[in-house]
């Protein structure tokens, strides 16, 4: 089980399009995705979840994965987040 | 002989009015249309159920994605990609495995029925949504209770909506961006809602299929059933229950008339408002949602002479931030550009800004538009700042409303100016020289006219609310409501007064008020020398028909003669004669 925290980079913040890149990354793993912000906690890999995140621009979230290919999972989300989603 | 009596009660024509969404004319029958939200109740089932109602559940998903997928294509086609957007959301909710994996599991571990389950899994994000302090996440819950509805929907089997027989004119509350699905369905002749402003989803539609609409009827779901003959006026924006066969042929009239001259409107658009002699009227519109800013570019607009931005404060459960209205100011002003966009400050009464506010006995006298901001400054510079920052493409321009003293417009000016200091200091940019300007609709403005066109850079008679003033009348009440005139002596030489101060200090004057838009009064206001009418984008062609056909010198001339009669019907009558001899083909409703 492995942590990593990002922030978000992008203007609009984790709207639904960025939401559903991040969803459909985690997707392409077998690990469990959770992520947190504050003191909240969503599946990471649950569309309406992400959603409710509600998280705007220079909001930090942790990301936990927890599962045998991990390592990638975090850094192919943690790249995505850097990219800003390829939104800007 | 006298016929017998057959019993029928007489219907009795009943008229409506409403605001004009979309223009045009048509006569049917209505079809009253009413989305009842479903209703769920918790049902206990049993272990040889589950499997039942799992399959229930899934079939339910399929068919709701089919018919999102639908509508999504419906509403790309005929609204673009960007507003065909909103639905991909509810179509990515409907494919949330861990979501429904959730929801078949709590149907099998608490043996109770999908649609109760799927009410009490997906309002808890519903909730979560409506928590936030944020415009976007709480759309994002009414498009989350629009699919929540749709698969409890198709789980009950319920249909939402039949076919109709034949063409009708739906009648309804509201119409949601789902609800937009029924224009291709059906044959639609129009259609009527209680609430809604000027845009929406379905008034964008019902331009672009041409067909009327008209909304803030605010009684018509109520007025109106199933069946009952319609006649739909998207010009007059009004509505007309059982139409005798008199009100059916004046109707048709006017129909026929608006066809000849919309042929010709295509011309229009492109040219720019100037008279015969050469003097150049800026012609803009009033809007209040960044929607309509297309549609006010198709009919020709020179920008927008009046945004109205109470629409941020609209259905919002707080008062917006500094961000969330730069945001929405900066898509209006890039959408806009080149031309130029006037932000009007928030025009509302106390109440709208500060929820404990005392009930007023006199709210039309009371505490309202600048009052309000100048009392509440943190607030003001809320709105100040967003609007400044969205000004860096050198195209805004901003508005105060109803201003009654100097000292007003200087404590204004200076809120202005603190603002930029706050902009400043934070590195953000703005337009440095950015005009200011004010409503003139109070009459100690009116009449102060010069003394404010020496603080401001333009003036704008806002005529709506310096009529009542002026008449002491609401033009709301009845019994008094033929005193709102228009053309009354005083009101012309008000008009006078104050274009004339503007011009004594240098500045322009422009008009935002519906006068500007009424065709009869457009030779009038050219005479007078108004600089610029800003007007609804559905009469724009008609009013640029009539400058492109006239001179400003025989306006000049019009206006004196007018200015020195004594009552409004004489003023009305030349008008009328006037506008029908000059520009016969304009479709006036006389």
């Amino acid at each position: 089980m492995i942590e990593r925290t990002v922030t978000i980079l992008n203007k609009k913040g984790l709207h639904t399009r960025p939401a559903a890149s991040l969803v459909k990354t985690a997707a392409r793993f077998q690990s469990e995705l959770t992520i947190r912000k504050d003191n909240f906690e969503i599946n990471g890999k649950s569309i309406i979840g992400v959603m409710t995140l509600a998280a705007e621009e220079g909001s930090t979230l942790t990301l936990r994965l927890d599962g045998p290919d991990e390592e990638q999972a975090a850094a192919a989300l943690v790249e995505l987040f850097e990219r800003k989603f390829d939104e800007e | 002989m006298d016929s017998p009596d057959t019993g029928k009660a007489q219907e009795v024509e009943i008229v409506l009015k409403g605001i004009a969404a979309a223009p045009g004319i048509s006569l049917g029958p209505a079809y009253l249309y009413s989305k009842a939200v479903p209703r769920v109740q918790q049902k206990v089932i049993r272990a040889d159920e589950v499997a039942s109602e799992i399959e229930r559940l899934r079939n339910a998903n399929q068919r709701s994605e089919k018919e999102l997928q639908k509508i999504h294509a419906f509403a790309e086609q005929k609204l673009g990609s960007q507003n065909a957007r909103i639905f991909e959301a509810q179509i990515m909710i409907l494919g949330d495995s861990i979501l429904m994996g959730t929801i078949e599991k709590r149907i099998a571990s608490e043996m109770k029925n999908a649609e109760f389950i799927v009410a009490d899994e997906i309002s808890k994000y519903k909730q979560l949504m409506l928590a936030a302090h944020d415009e976007y996440m709480h759309e994002r819950a009414l498009d989350v209770d629009d699919v929540m509805n749709r698969i409890i929907r198709n789980i009950q089997d319920q249909k939402l909506f039949s076919r109709l027989e034949g063409e009708s004119i739906i009648v309804s509350e509201t119409l949601a961006p789902a609800d937009t699905i029924i224009f291709s369905r059906n044959q639609i002749l129009g259609y009527a809602t209680d609430l809604g402003g000027v845009t929406s989803h379905a008034a964008i539609l019902a331009r672009s299929l041409k067909i009327p609409a008209v909304v803030g009827l605010r009684s018509a779901t109520k007025a109106v059933h199933t069946g009952d003959a319609l006649a739909i006026d998207g010009y007059a924006g009004v509505v007309i229950v059982h139409p005798t066969e008199e009100t059916l042929q004046a109707l048709e009239r006017k129909k026929q008339r608006f066809r000849e001259f919309e042929e010709r409107l295509v011309d229009i658009a492109g040219l720019t408002a100037e008279t015969l002699d050469h003097k150049h009227i800026e012609l803009s519109a009033n809007i209040e949602y960044p929607e309509e800013i297309q549609f006010a570019r198709v009919q020709g607009a020179a920008g927008i002479g009046l945004f109205r931005t109470e629409s941020q404060l609209i259905g919002k459960p707080a008062y917006p931030t500094e961000e969330e209205q730069y945001q929405a100011y900066q898509t209006i002003s890039g959408e806009v550009y080149p031309h130029s966009v006037i932000f009007r400050t928030f025009d509302v009464g106390g109440d709208k800004i500060s929820p404990d506010t005392a009930h007023e006995a006199n709210p039309f006298l009371g505490w309202r538009g600048i009052r309000v901001l100048l009392d509440r400054p943190d607030l003001f510079l809320d709105q100040l700042r967003g609007i400044l920052r969205a000004s860096t493409r050198k195209n805004v321009r901003i508005m105060f409303p109803m201003i009654s003293t100097v000292q007003e417009i200087r404590q204004a000016k200076a809120l202005v100016a603190q603002a930029k200091k706050e902009l400043d200091d934070r590195g953000l940019g703005y337009d440095p020289h950015i005009k200011i300007g004010v409503m003139i609709e109070v009459p100690a403005a009116a009449v102060l006219a010069e003394e404010i066109a020496s603080e401001v850079d333009f003036l704008s008679i806002g005529t709506n609310d310096l009529i009542q003033y002026l008449m002491a009348v609401d033009r709301d009440n009845a019994a008094v409501a033929p005193l709102y005139q228009q053309f009354h002596p005083a009101v012309l030489r008000t008009i006078k007064h104050v274009i004339d101060a503007g011009h004594k200090r240098g500045v322009w004057v422009g008009m935002c008020g519906e006068m500007a838009g009424d065709p009869l009064a457009t030779v009038l206001l050219v005479g007078l020398g108004i600089d610029e009418l800003s007007v609804l984008p559905s009469v724009l062609p008609e009013i640029k028909k009539i400058i492109l056909s006239i001179r400003q010198k025989d306006a000049k001339r019009v206006a004196e003669r007018l200015l020195a009669r004594a009552t409004e019907q004489e003023i009305r009558d030349e008008l009328s004669a006037l506008i029908r001899n000059k520009v016969p083909e304009i479709p006036l409703d006389l």
